[in-house]
Formats: structure tokens, sequence, C-alpha cells
């Protein structure tokens, strides 16, 4: 079988390797019962048997690369919490929402456990006194299934003081959102945790590893990116740098979604995958819809530029998609095919960035909103011809720089100009522009076409010939 | 009486003491007290903001901030139907309007008889199974109108009951952290050192 009705778009069609969705094939992967008749908690034992010093080595050489959207390597991250400074805090990223994204919800669902044994390699790596993970408040059933792993695991010694006998003690706390995406962001993530609206904190100085929850260092990490853990510790550093590219190894969940014949949440190899095989590949989406062209794809998420499909043949490797001036971002494939109508899709992402703006900075709160109602008239048919400039400008004040890539490292590939440098604290400023950026700068006649010629009626007023 | 009752402050002090900072169950408790009323009260407010040691500014101010709190009643089946880009590349706006004239409300309106509040939400993390839903944050996958209509009909009728909670109970298996187990909760200010597995090197500066 290739797919399972209790893991709603999961396929594992083909012969790859798996390393996070290997227990999606059974039912009962969720309870401890089945977690540790496949190898369960081997990881953790596998740490405990080492010196903290020792397992974070072993992730530091595995260039782990976190899955949150950034893709910066877990193991140099953990490294970052100064010396000296106690206690230090493990907050879980569960609060997957960027548009596009499926992949951890999954991991929570079907595999609790692999990610709370991951949570534990982790603060016994870095010397992590509590976790908290903070899952999603719109996730009923994700947060059902890592309260009863959390409680199995703690009837069974896997948590709480001196853990399966060992020195080592650590509490896991399941916290609930309750719907902001902003949330996901790292700090507002901890001012949530904190108990208040979740608003970004300026970087510098609140980095999370020097000043994170209360005040005290703090590792934030993607709850894909710790499912990788145990796996990673009952195997090597080494087999897992032999899957995939040494840039970027390992496999990663990435997410299809749109015009394709089979969308489904996949594991593939990272690195070598290309953009075609995921969409047009036999094991995974199977080509376009209806025989249909593929119009443009967005590579990582509602806040990545878009592609054409001359870009097809990119790799899912975090450079050569930097260089062509887009990201990986958190996993996820948005594909539109001939009959899209692009300003309606752009704008349906204009709309959520608008409205899950936090307000904290201006160029957001206000770029983000008139970003929003211009494009909602280009497409209600009131847009005037200033109105593309004016898009264009607006996307200026919130980010006025080049992607760094795209203008660095081109390799050849067409270039999508991105911004990068930014007037706003967190990237949500930015993300309201990039797909309208995108869907201006390649379909620009789209919009044109349904631009209102506006006609200078003559005005005299209360003239006289005299 | 719309305070958290006697179980709830049970519960609400048990999830407080799982934190180095009280304030850090704002959001859990903000949720008990919707659990148990349906909608976030003034008066649940004023309880949740004694029970953690914030004002009820302060409380008001975190809850008005999250998509989920509802700050006056709404149905007893909450549809979220999704809008963003996968969901709407896949008809969920057509989905919005045939629910509209289905229920006979706007999206953001309640029926009369109190069962049904529609609203158009952002993205559910279940993008590949376009155009989806969820009703009480219970999920429902690539639906189209039809099967929208019966679904709706099924929860009128109370035949998901079993599945679907009334609004405002989200999770209905909650941690619960052993005693015997558990590790004893230190404020942040009072750790000065590594904890007792870390080799001693990682405590010098
Ligand atoms: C607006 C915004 C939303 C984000 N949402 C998420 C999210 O839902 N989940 C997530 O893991 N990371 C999200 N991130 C990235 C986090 O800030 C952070 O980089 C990540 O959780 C770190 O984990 P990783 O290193 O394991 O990837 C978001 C970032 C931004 C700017
Ligand atoms: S960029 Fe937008 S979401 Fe981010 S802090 Fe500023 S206003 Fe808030
Ligand atoms: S866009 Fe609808 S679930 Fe993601």
């Amino acid at each position: 079988m290739s797919s399972y009705n209790w893991a709603p778009g999961f396929i594992d069609d083909g012969d790859r390797a798996q390393i996070v969705t290997s227990r999606f094939q059974y039912e009962d992967g969720h309870t401890l019962d089945r977690y540790l008749a496949t190898g369960g908690y081997a990881g953790l034992k596998a740490a405990l048997a080492r010196t903290p010093t020792q397992v974070h080595e072993e992730v530091k050489a595995a260039t782990l690369l976190g899955r949150g959207g950034a893709g910066f390597p877990a193991g140099t991250k953990w490294g970052l919490c100064p010396e000296g400074k106690w206690p230090r805090y493990l907050v879980v990223n569960g609060d997957e929402s960027e548009p596009g994204t499926y992949k951890d919800r999954l991991l929570m669902e079907r595999d609790p456990h692999q990610l709370i044994e991951g949570c534990l390699i982790t603060c016994y790596a870095v010397g992590l006194s509590q976790c908290f993970l903070y899952v999603r408040g719109e996730m009923a059933l994700a947060q059902e299934r890592v309260a009863a792993a959390l409680n199995e695991a703690y009837a069974a010694g896997y948590i709480g003081r001196n853990i399966l006998g060992s020195k080592f003690s650590v509490d896991i706390v399941l916290h609930w959102g309750a719907g902001a995406y902003v949330v996901g962001e790292e700090t507002a993530l901890i001012e949530s945790l904190e108990g208040n609206r979740g608003m970004p904190r300026l970087k510098p100085p609140f980095f999370p590893a020097a000043i994170g929850l209360y005040g005290k260092p703090t590792i934030v990490n993607n709850v894909e990116t710790l499912a990788n853990l145990p796996w990673l510790l009952t195997h090597s550093a080494a087999e897992y740098m032999a899957i995939g590219t040494p840039t970027s190894p390992g496999t990663r969940m990435i997410a299809v979604s749109g015009h394709v014949r089979r969308p489904g949440v996949f594991e593939i190899i990272n690195g070598t995958t290309t953009f075609r095989d995921l969409l047009y590949g036999d094991e995974f989406c199977q080509g376009i819809r209806d025989d249909n062209e593929l119009k443009a794809f967005v590579p990582g998420g509602g806040s990545a530029p878009w592609f054409l499909p001359d870009q097809l043949d990119l790799p899912f490797e975090a450079k050569l998609v930097g260089a062509a001036g887009s990201m990986l971002g958190s996993g996820a494939v948005m594909v539109m095919d001939e009959t899209t109508d692009i300003p309606v899709a752009a704008l349906t992402l204009a709309r959520f960035y608008a409205h899950e703006s936090c307000g904290k900075c201006v160029p957001c709160r206000e770029g983000a909103t008139w970003l929003e109602r211009i494009m909602e008239r280009l497409v209600d048919g009131h847009g005037t011809e200033n109105d593309l400039d004016q898009l264009l400008e607006i996307g200026q004040t919130i980010c006025p720089g080049p992607f760094p890539h795209a203008a660095s490292e081109r390799l050849g590939l067409a270039a999508v100009p991105f911004p990068f440098k930014m007037t706003t604290i967190c990237f949500v400023g930015p993300s309201a522009y990039t797909p309208v950026h995108s869907a201006v700068t390649l379909f620009r006649s789209e919009f044109e076409a349904r631009i209102v010629k506006r006609k200078l009626i003559p005005v005299s007023i209360g003239a006289s010939d005299e | 009486m719309t305070r958290l009752n006697d179980a709830n402050q049970v519960l609400a002090r048990e999830i407080i003491g799982r934190y180095p900072k009280a304030r850090s169950a704002t959001i859990p408790l903000l949720h008990v007290a919707q659990q148990q009323n349906g909608y976030i009260t003034q008066e649940a407010i004023a309880h949740i903001a004694e029970l953690v040691g914030a004002t009820s500014a302060e409380v008001l101010g975190t809850c008005t901030f999250y998509e989920m709190f509802k700050m006056h009643p709404v149905g007893k089946y909450l549809i979220n139907i999704c809008t963003t880009m996968s969901c709407a590349l896949m008809g969920a706006e057509q989905l919005v309007t045939h629910a509209e004239q289905r229920l006979g409300i706007k999206a953001g309106g309640t029926t009369p008889d109190g069962l049904f509040t529609l609203e158009r939400v952002e993205c559910q993390a279940a993008c590949t199974e376009a155009p989806c839903l969820q009703a009480n944050y219970r999920y429902r996958y690539r639906v189209n109108a039809a099967q929208l209509d019966q679904f709706l009909d099924d929860l009128a009728e109370g035949q998901l009951d079993a599945e679907i909670p009334a609004h405002g109970v989200v999770a209905r298996v909650r941690q619960s952290i052993p005693v015997d187990r558990a590790v004893s909760v230190v404020a942040p200010d009072d750790v000065h050192e590594a904890p007792v597995w870390m080799p001693l090197s990682g405590t010098t500066a």
C-alpha cells in the first residue's frame, strides 16, 4: 500500500530511505507499544550511553538542517547558548501554519513518541532543564496524540525524574496555542509561551539562544528537525550524511498541493530530488491535473518567491534554490496550472499576511494592508495604471534590498530578484510582499488586462467668459 | 457564574504548576474557560488574571490576540473553511459560497438556531487535502458541496457527537504529569548551575 487513510495525504510509493515517516504505515504508530516494537527509545538509550558533548558532536557532524523555514543547522544552533548561563530551555515549534505546509501535524498525530524522544535527546545534549512543546491551537488531534504519548512516556519512565535510572531529569510540558500565524516566529513563540500577545522581539538582542524564554538561553527547534534525532542516534552522522548531498543531507518532508494529479506529503531525499521529479514523477505527484500545462509554482511555502516551469530541474538544495532567488522554506510546494488566475492566487496570500500582521511595526502593519487592498481592487476590476507601480513601491518600503543570493551567486539561473533587506522586525512584512512581487513581475500582463483606463473628465465650475 | 468552576480551578492550578512562571499558563487557562462556557467571559478573564498574577487588562490583551478565543457566544459548531492559496486553488471560495447559501448566513455569522457559525479561515495545515474545513477543529478533507451538505446534516442530527464535541472543547485528552515522576519546577532566576548530568566544563564561563 502506498497511502493510509489514517495518515491523510501521506504517500510512501517508491523505495526511498525513510527517516521520520517509517511508522506512518502502522495505524497504531502513535502508541507506545508500537513505538517500542519498532525500535522506539533506542536513540535515547544510545544518547544516555554517551556524554552530552558526544551527542552534540554527532548532531553537528550530521549537518541536520532546521526544517522550520530558515534551514539553520541544529547542531550549530545548540552551540550558541552562552557558556555558564543557566537554566536553558527547549521550546518545540509545533505551530505549523505557513501556507502550503503540512508535515509537522502528521508527525505529531502519527508518531508523537518519535518527537518526544527527539526532545529528550536535545535536552540531554544541551543541558536543557525543561521542554515546552508548543502545539498549534487548531490541531485538536495532534494535541490529543501528544498528550496521550506524554502520559504513556511519563508512566514508563522515559520522561521526568531520573530518566531510565540515569542522572538525566527533564519535564516535557504540552502547551497549546490559540491561533496566530506569527506565533510560529521563534521570538513570538516565546512571547506567547510567556502568556503575552504573540509579537516578535527585535533581534538583536533577543536571539533565543542568548535571551529567550524568561530571558534565559532557549533552543527553539521545529518538530520535524527534532523527529530526525532518534534515527540519527541509532545510526550515525556518517549514515545520515550518506543520504542526500553534503550540504543538504538526509531526507525532508514535502507537501505538494494545488493542481497536481496526486497531491500529497512525501519524505524525499534531500539535495538530489528535483521539483520535476516531485511534480511529474510516478512515485510522487504524477504530473499536472487534466494534462494541463504548469504555469508557476511556489517552492517553499507562502513566503517564498515563485518559480516558473523552466526552474523545474532545480533540486531541493537550499543553496541552489537560494541562488535562483527563492527558498525551500518550510517544505511546501504549491502548484498552479495554466487555468490559474494569477492575481487571485496572489491575493489569497496577500490577504493571509495582511490578516496575520501583528501590528508591531508600521511598514508591515500598513504595507501589508495596502498590498491587500490594492490587490483586491485590481482583481475586482477597479485597479488603475498606477496601482502596479504602487504595489512595487510599497514593497520597496518593506524590503529595500535584493535577495543576497540572487545578487551574489546566480549560477546561470534566471534569478528572481527577491527583497531581503527589511524595515520590519520579522519576516511577515517581506512575506506579504513576496507573492505580490512574484505575481506582478512574472505575470504583469494578467494584471494589466484588468486595469481600468481612467478617463479625465474636464471640469469647469463657475467659469465665466470674461 | 462564569468564573472557572471548582473542578476547573483544580485543573488550572495543576496547569500553572507546570510552568516556572504562572503567567505562562494564560493561554491554556483561557482554553479551559472557553471549554467551560463556550466563549470567554469578562468574569473568566478576571479570574484567570487572579490565578496567574496579572491584571485583567493584560489577560484581555493576550486573549484578543488569538483567533480561537471568542468574546461572545458562537454556534455549537464552528465551521472553519480554509481559503488560503492551496485550498483556494481547489475551489474553497465556491465551498464558502455554498455553505453561506445552505446555512442562510454570511461567513462570520451564526445561524438563528445557534447551531452553526461559519468562518473563512487561513491555512489549516492540510493543504494537500484541499479544499478542507474544520468543525470545532476536527477536519474534513477534499470536501465538495454535496459532502458539505451531508456533513452539516449529520452534525445537526447529532450523529457526530462522539467525534466532534461542542465548541470550546479542543483536546479531550490532557497531559497529566504524575507527581512521583515530575521534576520540581524552579523559578528561572533561582537556577545558577548546570543540570547534574552535564559535564562540569559546561558550567564555566
Ligand atoms: C512569520 C514566521 C512564521 C514561522 N512559523 C514557523 C512555524 O510554524 N513552525 C516552525 O517550526 N518554524 C516557523 N518559523 C521559523 C522559526 O522562527 C524558527 O526559525 C524555527 O522554528 C527554528 O527551528 P529549526 O531551526 O528547527 O527549523 C517561522 C518564522 C517566521 C518568520
Ligand atoms: S513584520 Fe509584521 S508581523 Fe512581524 S513584527 Fe512587524 S508587524 Fe509584526
Ligand atoms: S491552504 Fe488550506 S489547509 Fe493549507
